[in-house]
């Protein structure tokens, strides 16, 4: 067994002059608050990666940066997915003995670091390097081609994928630490800048600085706790041109593996946080996973299904789309929101009962997936 | 391996691999088949004919090389040798259209460019 026992997060946006380190440790600062524990009771490290200042042992650089000497730390690399990926790895660990405390810490200064350029550049490498990274592709291209396939199949035009954008919108507009915090339309997001078509500037997630940490802890903390109940990867491909068909996609594979671990059913799940680089993601993993019918996810936005009042509320900070995208911790935003409203601390974005979560990540195009869900225990 | 002759290194083909055991066609060169295992791959060329399965028109482009392109069009085709390849297309192009390959300069190399079939 496993508890999430305490999580933090910096505002995301624009952090000039500090470092990717800088932003791991203020978030690690808060998460060790939140769990009330010292650095000296951490025995076990797992960070993302920092596009902006690699490194082959990122968790022992940071390890020595804020002052802890684990029994147990390294990196782990899965593209959008790695949150997710550490969380599950830190459960398993946890469960299993090795680690009583592990500390799950990402941050990068991703905007300020580098120009925005050297970020898209950085991140379009990870196309096939002969077969299609010579094309000059973007992420936002191999995810056009997603979305071009996903529309013709499936009926979704491009105002339905501007729904999400809104949404995310609006959830970011009740946090203060969102990047994006004001309102947009369905037709701002249809005339902002074409980026790679079907996809807008509006259908993207920005370029952040921030930071993001969790503890994966064997006791559980607090008067609410929040338990892993289980989790499951799928990979099926790396590269958009090997991808599988739209019906093959690895959410499907996580998700009914999830299910089997866990005994859970979608019908029982109460909150939603579900990765969302693009507007076509987001539409995408909520048909995937079964917390939409196929084509029908953007009809459900409209309706208010995913407020933070409906009946599944999703990413109610805002998401990467608008509460911003610092690489590996823009996914464990999503983590640290779950756990404020499963332990009712979200404030004015309080939704009315997170007992049951699912969470979600996606790396590479569509090619890494983890699932898993969380239960509140009292 | 040995260096492709094929686009990638400059060449106007396009080359992929057919598993001498399973049959299995292959567009990523490795010296082994990825569907079953065996060693046996033989390299053919394809004819340039297939159909248009995604598309993309870059409008922003993220390095001055690829700038001056700008807005170029990326397809996903799948050929009738039966592998999926990514290349460049006219802009017109929709999902399903049947397609021919030529070849175009890009940003300093060359690249399989796809038009309509008439």
């Amino acid at each position: 067994m496993s508890f999430i026992a305490g999580v933090g997060l910096t505002s995301f946006g624009r952090h000039e002059g500090l470092s990717s380190l800088d932003l791991m440790s203020r978030a690690a600062e808060l998460a060790l608050a939140d769990a009330g524990l010292a650095r000296s009771e951490i025995d076990g490290i797992l960070c993302g990666y920092s596009t902006v200042s690699p490194h082959i042992m990122l968790a022992t650089v940071f390890a020595e940066h804020f002052g802890i000497r684990p029994s147990y730390a390294h990196a782990v690399q899965v593209g959008g997915a790695t949150g997710l990926a550490m969380a599950m790895l830190a459960h398993h660990l946890v469960d299993a003995g090795v680690v009583r405390h592990m500390l799950v810490v990402a941050g990068e200064n991703r905007l300020t670091g580098q120009s925005r350029d050297a970020a898209i550049q950085a991140l379009a490498q990870v196309g096939h390097p002969d077969y299609e990274v010579p094309l000059g592709p973007t992420i936002p291209a191999y995810y056009g081609l997603v979305a071009s396939r996903y529309m013709h199949e499936y009926g979704v035009t491009e105002e339905d994928l501007a729904e999400f954008a809104v949404l995310m919108r609006k959830h970011a507009l009740a946090h203060p630490g969102a990047q994006f915090r004001e309102p947009i339309s369905v037709a701002d997001v249809m005339a902002s800048k074409p980026v790679a078509l079907p996809l807008k500037l509006l259908d993207c997630c920005p370029v952040s600085d921030g930071g993001a940490a969790f503890v994966v802890s064997r006791e559980p903390a607090g008067d609410i706790q929040v338990r892993v109940r289980g989790c499951a990867q799928a990979h099926t491909h790396q590269h958009v041109t090997a991808a599988p068909a739209l019906r093959e996609l690895g959410a499907e594979i996580a998700i009914a593996r999830a299910k089997a671990i866990s005994g859970i059913e979608i019908a029982d799940v109460r909150y939603a946080a579900v990765y969302d680089s693009f507007t076509i993601t987001l539409a995408m993993l909520l048909e995937d996973l079964g917390l939409a019918k196929r084509g029908e996810a953007a009809a459900r936005v409209r309706s208010g299904h995913f407020d933070c009042r409906g009946e599944m509320p999703l990413n109610t900070h805002g998401g990467l789309l608008s509460y911003g995208h610092c690489g590996v911790g823009g996914a464990m935003a999503h983590l640290v929101e779950t756990h404020l409203q499963m332990t009712e601390r979200a404030g004015a974005r309080q939704v009315r009962d997170a007992s049951i979560a699912l969470l979600h990540g996606d790396g590479g195009v569509l090619s890494s997936h983890v699932s898993m869900f969380w239960e509140r225990v009292r | 391996m040995s260096e492709s002759a094929d686009w990638t290194a400059g060449h106007e083909a396009i080359l992929y691999q057919s598993c001498e055991s399973c049959g299995t066609t292959q567009y990523f060169r490795r010296a082994f088949c990825a569907a079953c295992g065996a060693a046996g791959v033989v390299e053919k060329r394809a004819s340039g004919e297939g159909r248009v399965y995604a598309t993309s028109l870059v409008c922003r482009a993220a390095t001055a090389e690829t700038r001056a392109h700008v807005p170029y069009n990326i397809v996903l085709i799948d050929t009738v040798e039966g592998f999926r390849m990514m290349a460049h297309g006219e802009r017109e192009l929709a999902i399903g259209d049947e397609v021919a390959a030529r070849f175009a300069p890009f940003a300093g190399r060359i690249v399989p460019y796809f038009t309509k079939r008439k």
